[in-house]
């Protein structure tokens, strides 16, 4: 397997006649909006206040000595800034958006509405216990079924996302093997892997030793057991993997990994494939973070917040970080909020990683989404995307090419550029050909073990009237890109907000605010 | 079930088109021994109104700050947020949208990111910001680590104003690679000697102002001490609506700035999500972590915006990656920025002043209770009290009694029996006459 390092290209080649002009700038609905900077005034609020009544400062001599440097708009103003923004971008709610590992599933918004209750938005994380025990039991609830969903013996609940929850079980595992004496420094790592897993390992003082994939696109268990040693802390493997194939060895190198001594962290981003299916517990997890921004469909929000809980195997869950949910016997819900709390019980937590006790906007989300699907509803969700993502690969696989066709593809499916050799079409070309086509691409360039890789989520959300016409025109591109005709590639996209920017520029001068 | 699309046809078409008898086929690399056979002991699938029932019944156990005079803050604070805010964030191009990885068909993100960076900036005095951490407490341990890789030192100095958390966060965060983190003692009364602590080895100072017990301190003379031997100067707050009043950390000559942005656009709700701001010199750029937004052009030369210098993060660089840090703090970032363009300059120093007054009223009347004493000569929105008894116990029995109080320094420092009777207490511009008048009173009767 070689590892894609042509990158992919930073700045646009081509152009052709611009469109035509208006006065404004605008087109029809597609309004420009400058930057508050240049439509804000430094003496304008769209905020009004009581008076503030005579009073002695306590400032010491810390006052500022000019006023903050910040222009505002009043209400009518603010509301048409951010209206007229938002309708330059993309989103699930405009249509099928096929981000592979990023699961862009439908955010319902009854979730919404729960999240917004007084009783969970509008209290404070340092009330006495006994005034949000609603909020506890919300908490513990979540708790619950991921601990059910997974098969595992205990959740951290405190990560605010993926990495962070990579962090908070790698913290853990290192915990674990300095409790038991020993210095195991080094992490395997797939070549596959999302960047999150090497960044973590990397940042928690850990050495990173890759681990190649075989023709199959899934790791071998050899390759693994070459590799294990008394210097190996963990494991951290993604499955399904990153190119959408469940690692069908995975029981074998749980075991080899264990009697190394090692543990086994699982990077659960795509677990939407195999919820109620199969149980990561049952297969030799020690650790797995879950994306509730994915599989649990807290919303994106243009890049955040989610929220990264990690499920703990018996061996590692005295070492969950504080605060912490834990279960008596009777099943009662219990709220561990220090280290000292801990100690008196028992525990061994290696610290806090965060303020406060994780995201609870998000968790509050996740339950309704939970409850609303129920045990039924979620197995059919993850059967739906596993069925949508094969659907689409067997649409298209006469007219791209399926990196790896032997097994069969979880919920994303991932296309090498095969297909586009030899006719000048890049996957970046044909990713921002699709643009103009009304959909968002894929994600292009990931995972690293193909070249050129397009990487197809399509989730459960999508209706067969939305996954057929979306196969309708990734086929009519394959064909035309196949037929000869690059020029429609390379100046697109045409019709969206922007044409292709220009990154190298971007990087090179880098200008992060604006002056003036 | 109301979300999923695909009816009993269309799957067994689909089936039909794949080539395969049943759904089963499709998971056939999952060990067959492990594969589940029955439902997960879990409930059936609910209507909306039943979740909305068993959802309202547990948030109705909880009591909301809104309900009540309400006087918590210690790292997390209730303001007035317009109701254009919620409004915008649930834009459907806003709240449903990824990442801006596709930059020509997400200029609506970018643009605001950019806006973000740039309100920060200017806030704190510096001359870059990046696209937001998950929230204070993290944004400060990556700050730290940060402050290591352009000083090659490993040494981090934290002034007993830190928020506890937000030291429990670096100790742990730095522990694993093996940093030395050196924590002064609580500081309740805002007067520690810092600068002893700060030598040749020092990689950084951290200082929170104001502080957790609400002290300002003034950060010039940390900043020439630690300039002075090499070292940075990390400025955190947690409350940015001081920065509305205060002299900003920029000014003050801070390298790297952090803070909670939660106060701007953004509810309590427990905890998180918030929003970590995070601020540094232009030099320290490429050592950032996190996403950063940069303006450029189009193909046609129209002004367009890139989230640029990827390669300081995990998605290029991997284990050589300035921080693992992916997801941010986006949909906070946009109430944050949205709430500060609302308010502009002008009106976050009003707000800023309705808070401190307020504050000022608060202290005042509670200094003259019979045994209390006021511990700070100077603060924003929040000070300390020392109670004559066991604060926790106090602040247990005004929430009986329906009032939010404060919180007790024990609750965070549970290890520091000289602190038992240490009461943190937040007054804003939403606490009125009669709450501050219903907290004193309480108080007082609590107290004799
Ligand atoms: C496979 C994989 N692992 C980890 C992550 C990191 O998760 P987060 O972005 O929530 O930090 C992602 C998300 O992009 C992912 O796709």
């Amino acid at each position: 397997m070689t590892m894609n390092n042509v990158g992919r290209p930073t700045a646009p080649v081509a152009t052709d006649a611009a469109v035509a002009a208006t006065f404004t700038g605008n087109r029809g609905l597609a309004i420009e909006e400058p930057l508050l900077f240049e439509v804000g005034r430094l003496d304008v609020t769209g905020v009004d206040f009581e008076d503030v009544g005579a009073f002695e400062p306590r400032l010491g001599g810390l006052a500022r000595t000019a006023p903050v440097d910040l222009p505002g708009l009043t209400e009518p103003e603010t509301m048409r800034h951010y209206v007229r923004l938002s309708r330059q971008n993309y989103a699930i709610d405009l249509g099928l958006y096929p981000l592979g590992s990023c699961t862009m599933k439908h955010n319902p918004r009854l979730n919404e509405a729960m999240a917004r209750l007084p009783g969970f938005a509008d209290v404070h994380p340092l009330q006495p216990l006994s005034t949000v025990t609603g909020a506890v039991e919300l908490v513990a609830e979540l708790g619950r079924w991921l601990l059910e969903l997974t098969g595992m013996a205990s959740v951290a609940m405190s990560p605010k996302a993926g990495a962070h929850g990579e962090m908070c079980g790698m913290a853990a595992i290192k915990a674990a093997i300095v409790d038991r004496g020993e210095a195991r420094d080094v992490v395997l790592v797939p070549e596959s892997a999302h960047g999150t897993n090497p960044a973590t390992a990397a940042q928690l003082g850990f050495r990173v030793v890759s681990v190649p994939a075989r023709a199959d696109g899934t790791v071998d268990p050899e390759e693994v057991r070459k590799r294990l040693g008394p210097e190996v802390a963990a494991i951290m493997l993604t499955n399904p993997n990153t190119c959408g194939l469940f690692e069908r060895d995975i029981v074998e190198i749980a075991e080899a990994v264990h009697a190394a001594g090692a543990y086994f962290y699982a990077d659960g981003a795509n677990f939407n494939a195999i919820v109620g299916k199969v149980r990561p517990g049952d297969l030799g997890v020690d650790a797995m973070h879950i994306n509730l921004h994915k599989t649990f469909s807290t919303p994106h929000g243009g890049g955040g917040p989610g929220a990264g809980p990690v499920v703990l195997s018996d061996r590692l869950a005295p070492y969950a970080p504080v605060p912490f949910v834990r279960f008596g016997e009777d099943g009662a819900a219990e709220f561990v909020e220090t280290r000292k709390a801990a100690g008196e019980r028992g525990l061994k937590p290696f610290g806090r990683i965060t303020a406060f006790h994780g995201q609870m906007g998000m968790f509050v989300r996740s339950v309704a989404y939970m409850l609303s699907h129920g045990a039924d509803g979620l197995k059919q969700a993850s059967e739906d995307a596993v069925l949508a993502a094969n659907y689409i690969k067997a649409c298209l696989k006469d007219v791209m090419t399926v990196a790896f066709p032997e097994r069969p593809a979880m919920h994303e499916v991932l296309f090498d550029d095969r297909f586009l050799e030899g006719t000048g079409v890049t996957t970046l070309d044909f990713a921002k050909a699709m643009i103009d086509e009304g959909y968002h691409p894929m994600t292009m360039y990931f995972p690293l073990v193909v070249h050129g890789a397009l990487l197809i989520e399509p989730t459960e959300s999508e209706s067969k009237a939305s996954l057929d016409q979306f196969i309708g025109m990734l086929r009519h591109l394959a064909e035309t890109a196949t037929s000869g005709d690059a020029s429609a590639f390379k100046a697109a996209p045409r019709l969206a907000p922007r044409r292709r920017v220009d990154e190298t520029l971007a990087a090179r001068q880098p200008k992060l605010v604006h002056q003036g | 079930m109301r979300y999923l699309p695909l009816s009993g046809t269309d799957r067994a078409d689909m089936l039909a088109a794949i080539g395969v008898a049943s759904i089963d086929d499709l998971f056939a690399d999952l060990p067959a021994d492990k594969r589940l056979t029955a439902l997960p002991n879990l409930p059936p699938h609910a209507s909306e109104q039943a979740v909305t029932r068993r959802l309202g019944a547990m948030a109705a156990k909880n009591t909301s700050a809104g309900s009540v005079p309400f006087f918590i803050g210690a790292g997390a604070y209730r303001h007035h947020v317009p109701a254009t805010v919620d409004h915008l964030i649930q834009r459907s191009e806003f709240l449903t949208s990824y990442t801006p990885y596709q930059p020509e068909i997400a200029q609506g993100t970018l643009q605001v990111l950019f806006e973000f960076q740039t309100q920060v900036a200017r806030l704190t005095g510096m001359e870059v910001a990046n696209a937001s951490m998950y929230d204070g407490s993290t944004g400060l341990a990556e700050a730290v680590l940060m402050a290591h890789r352009i000083t090659k030192r490993d040494k981090a100095v934290l002034s007993g104003g830190v928020h506890p958390h937000y030291r429990g966060v670096v100790e742990t965060v730095t522990r694993f690679p093996g940093h030395v983190v050196q924590s002064l003692p609580p500081d309740i009364s805002g007067s520690e000697d810092i600068l002893a602590a700060i030598d040749e080895t020092t990689s950084c100072v951290v200082v929170q102002s104001p502080s957790f017990y609400g002290h300002l301190y003034d950060l010039k003379p940390i900043a020439d001490k630690a300039h002075a031997v090499g070292a940075l100067l990390i400025a955190v707050f947690t409350e940015v609506v001081s920065l509305g009043l205060i002299e900003p950390p920029g000014a003050q000559g801070a390298d790297i700035v952090v803070g909670e942005g939660q106060s701007l656009g953004n509810p309590l709700s427990f905890g998180g999500p918030y929003v970590g701001l995070f601020a540094t010199r232009q030099k320290y750029v490429r050592q950032m972590p996190g996403r950063l937004c940069g303006e450029t052009v189009d193909a046609d030369g129209r002004r367009a915006f890139v989230l640029t210098l990827s390669t300081r993060e995990q998605h290029i660089r991997r284990e050589k990656a300035t921080s693992n840090i992916c997801t941010n703090a986006g949909l906070c970032s946009l109430a944050f920025s949205i709430h500060l363009t609302l308010l502009g300059g002008a009106g976050l120093g009003k707000l800023a002043r309705l808070n401190h007054a307020n504050a000022v009223r608060l202290a005042d009347a509670l200094a003259v209770l019979p045994g209390v004493e006021l511990l700070n000569r100077t603060f924003f929105n929040e000070f300390s009290l020392r109670l004559p008894k066991d604060a926790a116990a106090v602040v247990e029995k005004l929430a009986s009694q329906g009032i939010l109080a404060g919180v007790p320094a024990s609750r965070l420092e549970p290890n520091r029996p000289e602190l038992d009777n240490v009461l943190v207490i937040a007054a804003t511009e939403v606490n009125t006459d009669e709450d501050r008048a219903a907290l004193v009173g309480a108080l007082r009767e609590a107290l004799s």
